[in-house]
């Protein structure tokens, strides 16, 4: 498990970088955390010829609102968004996702950016950002350009990302206090990757009724998924209990599910039903008491 | 003095503590070469040329091996149980022929370092014909493919029985069957294997990573390659943990030693996790039917057993032990007036098994256990109601069983099961814990609790020995031919050395493990180190001070009996003339030393409870354990303090075994959890605190101290446990019939329960018992 010989460079600013991605193209990989890319090269799964060290760039580790939006620089850890990164809704369904990101010393060093670009299927950050429809800012040579992240996750570890592209930034939107937002996932050990695992968000009117919902399931296919049928299906709806028991139970059938050792796809295809409606409890349990029907 | 019974810090710590710890990996000689392992990619095949060409012009390449290279070396031979008949199934050092487990050496790369020796293993090409490979044991005997007619893919069975079957089952009130199954896991240490070979003047050899059994390695090694012993040294630095599967011989530690005498250098081979869980013995994997005749009070009057055990690709140095300590120990606690059980050794392609903490044991304990509560359900009655009726009276004991044990009469040494039951019941307050469970059921939670009970076997003679002797600064050093895998062997052999010698354990120094040191030793393993080199020790230290006090009447002008030893001095009391222990040993002319060798020709027995309490979460089919409690008499604890830490440790590979730990495989024969994101232990989250209770109320007859081992019992009953816990969450008797409940496996039964209707459905108020 001695992984194979690789040239190293520490890029000073994005520029050398950029210039070192369009030297190297597909035979670089970016080094943010290395939480998941060091492992991978020990396991020789992968085999870089160059290892483009991002960690010396600059600016890159800021989180910062800008108007509707929360930026997040692609090498903040992810320990970062343990205590919420902002006031309301965002700040505390990113503060309730984190800690089912692998373990501690993990979170420490891993990125946001990082887990993005390596777009593992059972990946919190990736579930959000399709949950939130995030912004994927992407620099090159060439120029940059923003991808919705339901186009930047294409498969299992594959994005939409050019060779020479390097993601800079994360823009999620920063939901109004009408908002109401919940995560869960359920993996066999703490910090294991999640059989499944779902994320909702909740506009809840004056009038107490659902006015819109994005509602996500990860880690049951090779990129996750928004259940945009079942969130259609929310609107205009008063929340309750049985409700969301109601639109969960319809998940799992509308997904075709992987499986794996640790979940057959008969039960995996249950567990869709059983994060999302825990997700979506977690969402309501912000609700003032009486709004819940 | 009493420092026997006492819970003192381990004097092997500091060094563990603060980073100095020498470890396999942490060895570096000057010249040395690393040896990576070309393993076997497919299950099964024939094996046809292997390129080597490539991987030897690569840089830093000094040699590339296959079997060829080494035909005239042996395969690994057995160092148990022995049976006709096994022989022909021995694996070879590197592959020849065929190819039977992906994980099978095939090719050696030396090189002068470690990623370079990776780089060209990979360039090493095997020419494999694949054949389709054998996975499913339960399909029949099978067949070994040779270059001749293939063998049987059963070497051997083994059978034990007694009394009249026959008439048990033809006077039966009732016959109860249950099926049971066990996962494949096994142990895994936190330091994989490893092994230097340094050779050194005139054709001797010294290899470092030596665990376990190093004088039998020693022997064995020297054999094989045709050696005196004594041009042999095995040398044991730390071990971060053993659990049965390390330290045996395997291939590769034979291997370092023929490649550093053939090339001249030291090679150094460190094995890497994927490597480890693909190469080192696999565990556990038997398929249980047992039949029971009761007769209308719940008694048991007969017992027939039919299991498999799946033994993988090759017969290791193990033999039939697993399956032999199976059949033996499967009637465990109870009186079973008649009984025969027949296992199966049956090869597949995996990769091979042998012995895991508790082997033969945990399987045979979950399968019987869940035997007494399938009896219990039957009859009507309490599960602890008919497991107390069965039980083997104090009276009995000790109790011949009229079958052996690893080539030993099955003779329980003592004991009072009922006792221990009944104080396990009263500590743990089980009654308040079934209540709380079946009030939480009630209230729509799946909680549930779950008992069983054990007998464990320790103590494996034949013999061991220690040498004290008194070194220059008043130390006293003893060198014993046992091996610590990081179980705290110093410290309980230095409490039984200072009860006898009056010091503080820190004025004793024990060297375990150095085949230089001593010439014999038989190592650690089956629980035996306490009780056999214990026992040594405590003859050793009575030698010890006797003849310091006959030196020290010489010195004093008194006669021994009326000086006293204590704290490293002699003392006259009459005079307050003192002599210390140094000052003796330097007047004895040729110091002060001495021997205790113990022989034992019976294993001894220990028993116990465990107790689990789980909730189970209908919905994800996740288990949580919120309570285990294990009961143990282990005769007598030399420090409870590790009896209790080898207790909880073990009860964590339990719980991993009952959860979360299985080798799982492709249709194809790929492993499937070949890393540690895979292959599931529990951490410390998922492991409640295990509360333990500790009794001394049976000491073993059979050696001075009274003492039994304490190594194994913390994981004997947990796959027991659990399972009648998750059955009774679920309210499911008899649900659970193979381990590990995966949330997968859990999901599955409860979808069979509920196609066929007889289970409620999960939105449905829950049912209480």
């Amino acid at each position: 498990m001695k992984c194979a010989a690789f040239d190293y460079h520490r890029p000073a600013d994005t520029a050398e970088m950029l210039a070192r991605l369009a030297e190297h193209g597909p035979e670089a990989r970016v080094l943010a955390g290395g939480q998941s890319l060091v492992p991978a090269m020990n396991f020789r799964l992968l085999r870089p010829a160059v290892l483009l060290d991002a960690n010396a760039l600059p600016g890159l580790d800021r989180v910062q609102a800008d108007g509707d939006r929360l930026r997040i620089g692609a090498l903040v850890r992810h320990a970062a968004f343990h205590l919420p990164v902002a006031d309301g809704p965002l700040g505390r369904l990113l503060a309730r996702t984190v800690p089912y990101i692998a373990h501690y010393p993990i979170r420490q060093r891993g990125t946001f950016g990082g887990s993005l670009a390596h777009a593992d299927p059972a990946a919190e950050w990736c579930l959000i950002a399709v949950l939130l429809d995030a912004e994927v800012e992407m620099h090159s040579q060439r120029g940059v350009r923003s991808v919705p992240a339901d186009g930047f996750f294409r498969a299992s570890f594959t994005t939409d990302a050019a060779p020479d592209e390097l993601l800079t930034e994360v823009r999620l939107p920063l939901l109004g206090n009408d908002w109401h937002v919940g995560f869960y996932e359920f993996a066999r050990r703490a910090g294991d990757y999640a059989l499944a695992m779902a994320g909702a968000a909740l506009q809840i009117g004056r009038d107490g009724r659902i006015t819109a919902a994005r509602l996500a399931l990860g880690s049951v296919a090779g990129r996750p998924l928004r259940l945009t049928t079942l969130e259609a299906g929310l609107r205009g709806e008063l929340p309750g209990p049985d409700l969301l028991r109601e639109v969960a139970a319809g998940a799992g059938a509308l997904v075709e599910v992987s499986d794996d050792i640790h979940a057959s796809a008969a039960y995996r295809r249950d567990l869709c039903g059983v994060v999302l409606e825990r997700a979506l409890r977690q969402a309501l349990q912000s609700l003032p008491q009486d709004a819940a029907a | 003095m009493t420092v026997i019974g006492k819970p003192l810090p381990r004097i092997e710590d500091p060094p563990l503590l603060t980073g100095q710890g020498r470890f396999l990996a942490d060895l570096q000689v000057p010249g040395m070469l690393h040896m990576r392992v070309v393993r076997a990619p497919v299950a099964l095949g024939r094996l046809g040329e292997i390129d080597t060409v490539d991987a030897a012009a690569m840089p830093g390449v000094v040699a590339v091996w296959t079997a060829a290279d080494i035909a005239t070396l042996p395969p690994v031979d057995f160092r148990m149980t022995r049976i006709a008949g096994l022989e022909a199934y021995r694996q070879p050092l590197l592959a020849r022929d065929f190819v039977r487990y992906v994980g099978e050496p095939v090719a050696l790369v030396f090189a002068d370092g470690a990623h370079a020796a990776e780089d060209a293993a990979e360039a090493v090409f095997c020419d494999i014909d694949e054949m389709a490979p054998r996975l499913d044991p339960a399909d029949g005997p099978g067949a070994f493919p040779t270059t001749d007619e293939p063998l049987s893919g059963e070497p051997a069975t083994v059978t034990k029985a007694y009394g009249d079957l026959d008439a048990a089952f033809a006077g039966a009130h009732a016959v109860i069957e249950v099926e049971a199954r066990v996962g494949r896991h096994s142990g895994v240490p936190l330091e994989t294997r490893g092994a230097l070979a340094v050779p050194g003047e005139g054709e001797t050899l010294v290899l470092h990573g030596a665990a376990k059994v190093p004088h039998y390695n020693r022997d064995a090694i020297a054999r094989m390659l045709g050696r005196d012993p004594a041009t042999i040294q095995l040398s044991e630095g730390h071990v971060g943990g053993g659990f049965g599967i390390r330290g045996e011989l395997y291939p590769e530690d034979v291997l370092v030693c023929a490649a550093a005498l053939r090339l001249g250098r030291p090679v150094k081979w460190v094995e890497d996790r994927r490597e480890h869980l693909m190469a080192a013995n696999h565990a556990r994997d038997q398929r249980y039917r047992l039949r029971a005749a009761v007769d209308g009070d719940g008694f048991l009057r007969g017992l027939e057993a039919e299991f498999i055990t799946d033994q993988g690709a090759y017969i290791r140095t193990h033999g039939g032990t697993v399956t032999d300590l199976s059949a033996a120990m499967l009637p465990g606690p109870y009186l079973i007036p008649a009984y025969r059980a027949t296992g199966h050794i049956r090869l597949t392609n995996k990769t091979p098994a042998g012995t895991y903490r508790a082997p033969g044991r945990f399987e045979s304990t979950f399968a019987r256990e869940r035997l007494m509560d399938a009896i219990a359900r039957r009859l009507g009655h309490d599960p602890l109601a008919v497991r107390r009726r069965n039980l083997i009276p104090a009276a009995s004991m000790p109790h011949d069983r009229g079958i052996d044990a690893l080539g030993t009469p099955l003779v329980y040494d003592s004991g009072d099961y009922a006792d221990l039951l009944d104080r396990a019941e009263a500590h743990f307050d089980l009654g308040g814990l079934r209540a709380e469970a079946a009030a939480r059921r009630a209230a729509g939670e799946a909680v549930g609790v779950g008992v069983a009970l054990f007998v464990e076997k320790s103590g494996l003679g034949p013999r061991d020995v220690v040498h004290l002797r008194v070194l220059d600064d008043g130390t006293v050093e003893a060198v014993t031919g046992v091996a610590s895998i990081g179980q705290g062997v110093e410290t309980v052999l230095a409490q039984i050395a200072a009860e006898e010698l009056d010091l503080p354990i820190t004025g004793i120094r024990v060297v375990h493990g150095q085949t230089a040191r001593i010439g014999y030793g038989m190592g650690a393993f089956a629980s035996r180190v306490t009780v056999m080199a214990g026992t040594a020790m405590q003859i050793a230290a009575r030698t010890l001070r006797d003849r310091a006090l006959a030196v020290a009447a010489e010195m004093l002008q008194s006669p021994p009996e009326a000086l006293c030893l204590g704290g490293g001095t002699v003392i006259r009391p009459d005079s307050g003339a003192t002599v210390s222990l140094a000052q003796i040993a330097a007047h004895a002319g040729d110091g002060l030393f001495s021997e205790g060798v113990f022989d034992a020709d019976h294993m001894n027995y220990p028993y116990g409870v465990h107790i689990a309490r789980v909730r189970v979460d209908r919905a994800t089919c996740g288990v949580t354990v919120e309570r285990y409690a294990v009961a143990y008499d282990v005769g007598r604890a030399v420090n409870p303090m590790l009896v209790e830490g080898q207790i909880v440790g073990a009860a964590a590979q339990g719980i991993g075994g009952a959860l979360m730990e299985e080798f799982v495989y492709s249709p194809d024969g790929q492993p499937l959890a070949a890393s540690l994101a895979d292959y599931l232990m529990p951490s410390a989250a998922e492991m409640p605190a295990v509360e333990v209770l500790i009794r001394e109320d049976a000491p073993s007859p059979q050696n001075p101290l009274g003492v039994k081992g304490a190594g194994e019992g913390g994981l004997t009953a947990a796959g027991a446990a659990i399972a009648a816990a998750i059955d009774d969450a679920l309210a499911r008797p008899g649900l659970v019939r193979a381990l590990p409940v995966s949330p997968d496996r859990l999901h599955r039964w409860l979808q069979a329960d509920r196609s066929r209707g007889d289970v409620p459905m999960r939105r449905c108020a829950p049912k209480t018992i």
